[in-house]
């Protein structure tokens, strides 16, 4: 299976960078150098494109001026055909950087008698070379020779020779060739001679839906990529999404990004998602997963990082128009050039042709955040077992470049439970984060709630909560978990004011109970005030009975002293002077 | 029938080999027997001017062309065969 290495790995075979996206990783660095390559396929499947790039590449950007000898094809037509890649090959011819020669060859005009040989072709060849110094050639498509020259056997016999020249010559060369039938790669067998490297191009079709491949069959002293791996032809040439990058080896940083919504913030950890890893959105229709996409993209352009979403359900003037009415103005991003919007249908291409479009944009626009709006729509046309890889490649990319992205996945049917879960697991894994929406109806309406069924590498929070949108934007309110259900919308407004009522009630008793606490404190004081003035009275009364008896015995021993005076007449006159009782 | 007509040729050959030479020598003897003082032939020969090749789609050495009368018409080979050079320059064979 690993069959993708490193160039340094094979230091023995050298090799020239096509400088086509994506080609010169499953090829470990390139063709082989000095050695003539086979691109074969089907008409209409990009030989042509694929040859010339190799060529523009190779004598704008790693100095190898290029012979492009072409069959079928005259020069302005192809110099027509690759201006689309923003190739200038009349300019490249004036600077001498490629040389272009058309060999045309008309059965009719020909008549053949005795031996010859094709030295002619050699001689137009070597002169294309050497006047221009070239490293690289082109052969587009030799077979046609095949058609304007009758003889088979001479004709085979020279195009061994020519091989083995332009290897003498130590051209890295490029022979197109039409895809042959059966076991035939070619139709003439060309790749009887050209036995290095051997690239097939295709074109298929399944469902209507056209996606085309590049396989490298065999690349002679070096090991490569076997699988298939799809490319697409753009305005910026070729690129071939290498895949199934068999190392999981991206760093991990432990920057956090904010959502942008400060609730959901709240619930992965308080801080929001690492940067570099992927969320997963996932709900019923309706529920408001788009919102949450925009509101991500928004935050990124709020802190001045570039974001790109790519919609497959509403045109880009749409969503601004959408977003808006929810509080979610996007369009000064656009204006600023932070934010890209690229909308297009999901049955434009195939998956892996979308993947390869996202993976050039990203290349080219490099955004912080990525929102896929939504990845279900692409599903539509593969099975499970197609789409992960594809997937997996797409979010392995992003993961190695950094790029925080976010998921939107439309899951089927209302608001049971448990079916859609289940009909997310194939991609959820492939996710560090997994956001759940969902509509629950209750109370004769519809609210959105909001979970978290998984966020790796952080603590987040197990409840669900409603979420709502307005045209304040959007917001995540607690709702109030019942004895079997949670309650939502205005079941949970009720509930609410329910709640405050009965608060209040509590309250107003309390103060009662107190106020009836402080009466009762009040008449204890009151009787105690009453039980200390009666001992106090008492008290006064046996103070005044104490003293009106010590009187009354003074009395008496005055009154007694007096008569023993009186009767004995004894001692002194000590007359009463107190008349008192 | 033809007696009005110039024949106008070019042999293109890669240097002196064998099949150059064999080609001139056949061309030769053709015209001088069917076309005796109504042709003309430019023998080019590409090792010495490579960027001639281009002007007449020459693919094939040697190439026989026929400039004049129109159209240009194209024989590849040694020349062996006279018939087949004769139909291919659209000659009548001199009848003895």
């Amino acid at each position: 299976m690993k069959k993708k290495t490193d160039p340094a790995e094979t230091p023995t075979l050298p090799k020239s960078p096509t400088g086509i996206t994506g080609l010169d990783e499953i090829t470990g660095g390139g063709l082989p150098t000095g050695r003539p390559t086979l691109v074969c396929g089907s008409a209409g499947c990009g030989k042509t494109m694929l040859a010339m790039e190799f060529l523009v590449r190779g004598a704008v950007e790693f100095g190898e001026p290029g012979v492009f000898m072409m069959f079928e094809e005259n020069a302005a037509e192809l110099t027509a055909n690759v201006r689309s890649l923003g190739f200038d090959l009349d300019k490249l011819v004036k600077q001498k950087k490629v040389a272009l020669d058309h060999v045309r060859i008309e059965r009719s005009e020909i008549e053949e008698t005795g031996e010859y040989d094709l030295e002619g072709l050699f001689i137009r060849l070597g002169h294309a070379i050497d006047t221009i110094g070239a490293k690289r050639v082109v052969l587009d498509t030799v077979e046609a020779l095949f058609a304007g020259l009758p003889n088979h056997g001479i004709l085979r016999a020279e195009l061994r020779r020519l091989f083995r020249w332009l290897k003498d010559r130590k051209m890295t060369a490029i022979i197109t060739g039409e895809k042959g039938e059966g076991n035939m790669i070619t139709r003439y067998g060309l790749e009887e001679y050209v036995a290095d490297c051997v690239i097939t191009l295709d074109h298929r079709v399944t469902k209507q839906i056209s996606t085309r491949r590049l396989r490298v069959l065999k690349y002679r002293g070096s090991a490569h990529g076997t699988n298939e791996y799809p490319f697409l032809i753009s305005e910026r040439g070729l690129s071939v999404l290498p895949i199934t990058s068999l190392r999981l080896d991206h760093a991990a940083p432990s920057e956090r990004l904010s959502t942008g919504i400060a609730r959901l913030d709240e619930m992965l950890g308080g801080q929001g998602v690492f940067r570099g890893s992927s969320v997963l959105v996932s709900g019923a229709p309706g529920t408001g997963k788009s919102s949450i996409g925009a509101k991500f993209a928004d935050a990124a352009c709020r802190r001045g990082e570039r974001a790109l979403i790519f919609a497959y359900e509403e045109s880009s003037a749409q969503i601004l128009r959408n977003m808006r009415s929810i509080g979610i103005d996007l369009a000064p991003w656009v204006k600023k050039g932070l934010l890209q919007v690229h909308a297009s249908r999901p049955t434009l291409s195939g998956l892996e042709q979308h993947l390869v479009a996202m993976h050039d944009m990203v290349k080219a626009f490099r955004p912080a955040v990525v929102v896929v709006d939504p990845i279900s729509n692409l599903m539509i046309e593969g099975s499970d077992a197609e789409v992960m890889p594809t997937l997996m490649r797409l979010i392995d990319f992003l993961k190695q470049e950094q790029i925080t992205s976010l998921f939107i996945s439309l899951t089927r049917g209302g608001s049971g439970t448990g079916a859609q879960e289940d009909s997310q697991v194939g991609v959820s894994s492939l996710m560090d984060t997994w956001l759940w929406m969902r509509n629950m109806e209750f109370n004769g309406e519809r609210n959105r709630l909001i979970h978290v069924l998984k966020s790796r590498g952080m603590a987040h929070s197990n409840q669900m909560r409603e979420f709502v949108l307005s045209d304040a934007g959007i917001d995540l309110v607690d709702v109030y978990p019942g004895a079997d259900r949670v309650l939502t919308g205005t079941a949970r407004v009720a509930q609410a004011a329910h709640e405050r009522s009965a608060a209040e009630l509590r309250r107003e008793d309390h103060e009662r109970k107190l106020r009836q606490l402080a009466a009762k404190r009040k008449a204890i004081e009151a009787q105690i005030a009453a039980l200390n003035a009666e001992g106090e009275a008492e008290e006064a009364e046996v103070k005044f009975t104490i003293a009106q008896e010590t009187l009354l015995e003074k009395t008496t021993q005055q009154n007694s002293a007096d008569m023993a005076q009186l009767r004995g007449g004894g001692k002194g006159g000590n007359s009463p002077k107190k008349g008192t009782p | 029938m033809t007696k009005t007509k110039t024949y106008e040729l070019r042999l293109y050959v890669a240097g002196q080999t064998a099949k150059s030479l064999t080609a001139f020598a056949n061309l030769k003897r053709i015209c001088e027997t069917h076309l005796a003082g109504q042709y003309r032939i430019e023998v080019i020969d590409l090792t010495q001017t490579p960027q001639l090749s281009a002007g007449d789609q020459i693919l094939a050495l040697p190439t026989l062309v026929r400039r004049l009368p129109q159209p240009i018409k194209k024989i590849i080979g040694d020349l062996s065969n006279e018939e087949r050079v004769l139909v291919g320059l659209d000659v009548q064979p001199m009848k003895d």
